[in-house]
């Protein structure tokens, strides 16, 4: 129990993906414009990262290793997750049109995310079980998800802040983010993974 | 060694692939919306003289009661008409507040007066204009719409509309003879005109 506790509190808070180890910074600056998209786009991580660090577990545990073919991994996650946020999007246009309706645009764009190739291989690298890797992949959802919240919050705010001309735009995104890497490195030591 | 991680991962690849057909397959969702089936009736024009940024918008509009069926001034009286018809509403007259029932035409930049400042393309909602910064711009007068949205923003004035080959300018060689060919009440096929043809 304790382990997993632990799990979580390193992916969300401690070693936080975007601001720790650097992934999946492209959408962090792209669809943190509006606080709308981001809580969009953080519904649809959570919901594809999950799904595709468990399916990438079996992949990895009944086909490649029985095989020896850990060397193939990337190839096959890559496989695995595209498989993933396709299954996902159509199952979710029949089901539920109205969360289809929200997540729309963001699922296609999750197939991208060096995140969740980063989230399956680390996975392996960790040799985790099944279950600890979902949880992995849905703590470091989460993360992505708290900050691009936080962040989509303080670029709203920005966009209207006498910020002087050459820092408008990106780069006071950019000095906000760093800044924020900073404040989360307050959190280092809270879980040693 | 190698043919089986070939072997292995073509096979893998192969099954994701037919399980992801058979999803396509079974969970297809048929556009049956009510949205839908009103969008397919309204002109594309996307000219926004509904009050709506396009034609999609007004159709979901439509579709959820929030808009009347007599906002299309390019759709006009048939348009309204077969609304209605899908609807099973009575056919109503064009609000005119939306705008004039107007012969379709489509937009020409004299490109004499173009300064090339890419406005018009900016605002052109189906990307009917070709162009580039400081260089001449033209309409595709196959894509166009004809929604006069590229008219406004034209700091020099040079995009008018033009009814293709109104009056006199619609006959061209052939036509005559067709007349001659065929008895005078009766109505010249429309779809003879060349398309995109000025």
């Amino acid at each position: 129990m304790k382990e997993y506790l632990l799990i979580l509190v390193s992916t969300v808070l401690a070693n936080n993906f975007v601001l720790a180890r650097f992934l999946g910074v492209c959408p962090f600056m792209g669809v943190s414009g509006k606080l709308e998209g981001a809580i969009g786009m953080s519904v649809a991580t959570m919901f594809v990262l999950t799904l595709s660090s468990a399916s990438s577990y079996l992949v990895n545990r009944y086909l490649l290793q029985p095989f020896e073919l850990e060397y193939l991994s990337i190839l096959s996650f890559i496989l695995v997750i595209a498989l993933t946020v396709q299954a996902t999007e159509l199952l979710m246009r029949k089901t539920n049109p109205l969360l289809s309706r929200i997540l729309g645009i963001f699922l296609p764009l999750i197939a991208s995310n060096c995140m969740v190739l980063g989230v399956t291989l680390l996975n392996v690298q960790q040799q985790h079980n099944l279950l600890q890797s979902a949880l992995y992949g849905f703590g470091a959802a989460c993360g992505f998800g708290l900050v691009l919240v936080m962040f989509a919050a303080m670029r709203e705010r920005t966009e209207y802040a006498p910020v002087p001309l050459p820092f408008r735009g990106s780069p006071i995104g950019l000095i906000t983010a760093g800044l924020m890497a900073l404040a989360f490195m307050g959190f280092t030591g809270l879980a040693r993974l | 060694m190698i043919s089986l991680a070939l072997l292995s991962l073509c096979l893998f690849g192969a099954a994701c692939g037919l399980g992801l057909g058979w999803a396509t397959k079974k969970f297809r969702v048929e556009p049956t919306s009510l949205a839908d089936r009103i969008d397919q009736l309204l002109p594309q024009t996307q000219c926004g003289q509904c009050s709506y940024t396009g034609c999609r918008p007004y159709a979901e509009a439509i579709a959820t009661g929030q808009a009347e069926i007599n906002q299309c001034p390019p759709g006009g009286a048939s348009g309204i008409k077969a609304l209605a018809g899908l609807l099973g509403r009575e056919p109503m007259q064009l609000n005119p507040e939306n705008g004039m029932e107007k012969p379709v035409a489509i937009a020409v930049i004299d490109e004499q007066v173009c300064i090339g400042c890419t406005l018009c393309i900016q605002a052109c909602p189906v990307d009917a204009i070709l162009g580039a910064t400081k260089q001449m711009h033209t309409v595709i007068a196959a894509e166009c719409t004809g929604c006069e949205l590229c008219i406004p923003p034209c700091p020099v004035d040079c995009i008018v509309m033009k009814v293709p080959r109104p009056g006199w300018d619609a006959w061209r060689p052939p036509r005559p003879v067709m007349a001659r060919v065929l008895p005078p009440q009766h109505p010249l096929p429309e779809h003879d005109a060349p398309a995109g043809d000025m």
